[in-house]
């Protein structure tokens, strides 16, 4: 009987939580969308603003001996950005709700999730100029592109253990934010985003597989560009950093779940 | 089985450094050895038990532990020392404000808001309506909430609080909100909720309420647990002249003697109060002319001593 009872708290609860998930959702997109003129346009518009910048100064050096320059930029850079938009509001996601934490009992990786989903959403906006411009650069569409789904799963994985981490450091560590600043401009350079590898020796070239920002970027260069399915080992250390960032952030959640009060 | 048990409850804060410094000045800290955090017991082995139905009362000055102790009860917090134990569904209001969001319609805050307390998307179908006519707003849901004054959000935030049908109910400070008439209403609803038969605490500083709503007390004191009793009144009394002298009670004589202390005290000042009416009402007779007098001390005397008006008077009171 109480075991029964139990489960039955358990749906309610969950059923509760999905509700106000659904709200915290909505909160968050109607608040990054409503308050500029632009609205939803303006994330589309972000990127492909660096995209051109950095196809005027880069092609230059870079573009003359790489095909399909501009397909190249554009898959570090939609990676790139995502996972410094996810990341970077996954960070704030508890200070910011520092308010209902202290006064309502709510789980806290709700917060963090519905960050990740309007990230998600504007990312998928993105995804769809993507393929636009995959389109004017003349790239052969193969059934090959629906494996993307993939590299995009582990990245939203990524950025989810990835965001709690940061999130609850920040908690503690009020100049996280500028630290982590700084971080994302040497992630950028390291991601091989407007360069390429062949100049480095193939020693260099493994070190750069450390950066799992790297990996997934060049998983849809491979797909995209080269029409050409990555190994499974390399589908393998997709999943171990996604897996390896949520281990550690749930850890980092589940020890310091009650702290987080004392410190917001 | 107790609805509420509060085993040795004791909740620590750490103050001090890691707040303020950031990660660069406390590894730099760490190394040097120059790190250090304090330590600050808002509670300390508190204990006490509610039975379903009971209504308890927590009083106890500013920064006694009073908000501290319905943050670990209501599972925000996880106290440090101690176990709380609850059995039934507990619904926690510490704050009517928090969690609206400014930018979104009155409307999309109350499911929002909704969904923070624990309402199911059903029963807020439901309830919408209602909540917007006990919150006097219907004329407003398209508005966005910074758009309300701050009456009108406080009328909102609790009119959505008060459709809560929980086991359990815990009011910080948030008995009655609004102005006038609104303050009469949401007084009521609240009364009305408490009265179902529900287990309540109730955070206020004012002790009438306790005493007219509770029966039981539990008093805190910078963390420390000066009672828990049914003896409202008594220590309701003790309480208020706690408050004036500033002397802790150390045992049962001391309570009686500050509960006597203070009815003497009250009793003397209701004297006072009325030697002063008296005076003024003397003054009135002597130097007024005659009609605005005798109305104003028929007033008075309604006030003080009704049964010495004989119905003639009132008549004529009412006339006017």
């Amino acid at each position: 009987m109480n075991y029964h009872n139990r489960i039955k708290a358990f749906i309610r609860k969950s059923k509760n939580n999905a509700f106000l998930f659904s709200e915290l959702v909505k909160r968050d997109f109607n608040e990054k969308y409503k308050r500029t003129a632009l609205g939803m346009g303006w994330s589309v518009l972000s990127p492909l603003l660096t995209l051109l910048v950095m196809r005027v100064v880069f092609t230059q050096f870079f573009g003359r001996t790489t095909e399909h320059y501009t397909t190249y930029l554009f898959c570090g850079n939609l990676v790139m950005s995502y996972y410094r938009e996810a990341t970077t509001n996954g960070m704030n996601s508890l200070l910011m709700n520092a308010q209902i934490i202290l006064k309502v009992n709510t789980p806290k990786y709700l917060f963090i999730l519905s960050k990740n989903v309007s990230a998600l959403m504007n990312f998928g906006l993105t995804l769809i100029v993507f393929f636009l411009f995959c389109y004017l650069d003349k790239i052969t569409f193969t059934p090959k592109m629906f494996l993307l789904v993939y590299p995009v799963f582990w990245l939203l994985v990524l950025n989810i253990g990835v965001g709690m981490i940061l999130s609850a450091l920040y908690v503690f560590f009020r100049d996280m934010t500028y630290l982590y600043n700084v971080f994302l401009t040497l992630l950028m350079y390291l991601s091989a985003i407007f360069y390429t590898l062949d100049s480095y020796s193939p020693r260099v070239q493994r070190l750069f597989l450390l950066n799992p920002v790297y990996v997934l970027i060049k998983y849809f260069r491979l797909i995209v560009i080269d029409a050409e399915v990555p190994s499974l080992a390399f589908h393998l250390l997709c999943a171990v950093y996604g897996l390896i960032a949520l281990a550690v952030g749930s850890f980092v959640y589940k020890k310091y779940n009650h702290e987080f009060v004392y410190y917001l | 089985m107790p609805a509420i048990i509060c085993e040795d409850v004791s909740i620590r804060y750490k103050t001090g450094d890691i707040k303020e410094i950031g990660i660069k000045e406390y590894v730099m800290r760490r190394i040097t050895g120059n790190y250090q955090i304090n330590e600050f017991w808002a509670d300390k082995n508190i204990t006490f038990s509610l039975e379903k139905g009971d209504m308890l009362g927590i009083i106890g000055s500013n920064g006694a532990g009073k908000s501290t102790l319905l943050k670990a009860i209501s599972g925000i917090m996880i106290p440090t020392g101690g176990r709380v134990i609850v059995n039934g569904a507990i619904a926690a209001l510490l704050e009517l404000g928090s969690g609206f969001d400014g930018d979104m319609t009155v409307k999309e805050n109350v499911y929002l808001r909704g969904a923070m307390l624990g309402y199911t998307k059903k029963f807020l179908d439901e309830k919408y309506d209602e909540i917007i006519s006990f919150a006097e707003l219907e004329n407003f849901e398209t508005f966005a909430f910074k758009q309300l004054s701050s009456g009108m959000k406080s009328r909102l935030a609790f009119s959505i609080a008060c459709m809560l049908q929980p086991d359990i109910l815990i009011l910080d400070e948030v008995l009655s909100v609004g102005d006038g008439a609104f303050r009469k209403k949401s007084g009521d609803k609240m009364r009305q909720i408490l009265s179902s038969g529900i287990t309540g605490i109730l955070v206020s500083h004012s002790v009438d309420q306790v005493q007219e709503l509770c029966n039981k007390v539990l008093w805190i004191d910078h963390g420390v647990q000066i009672a828990f009793t049914d003896e409202v009144d008594l220590y309701c009394d003790a309480y208020q002249e706690f408050l004036m002298t500033k002397k802790l009670p150390g045992n049962r004589e001391d309570i009686e003697k500050l509960a006597d202390d203070y009815q003497e005290r009250k009793k003397a000042e209701q004297e006072k109060k009325k030697t002063a009416e008296t005076e003024k009402l003397k003054k009135i007779l002597e130097q007024g002319s005659s009609d605005t007098a005798v109305r104003a001390a028929i007033r008075i005397l309604e006030d003080n001593c009704p049964e010495a008006l004989s119905e003639k008077y009132k008549k004529q009171e009412d006339m006017n």
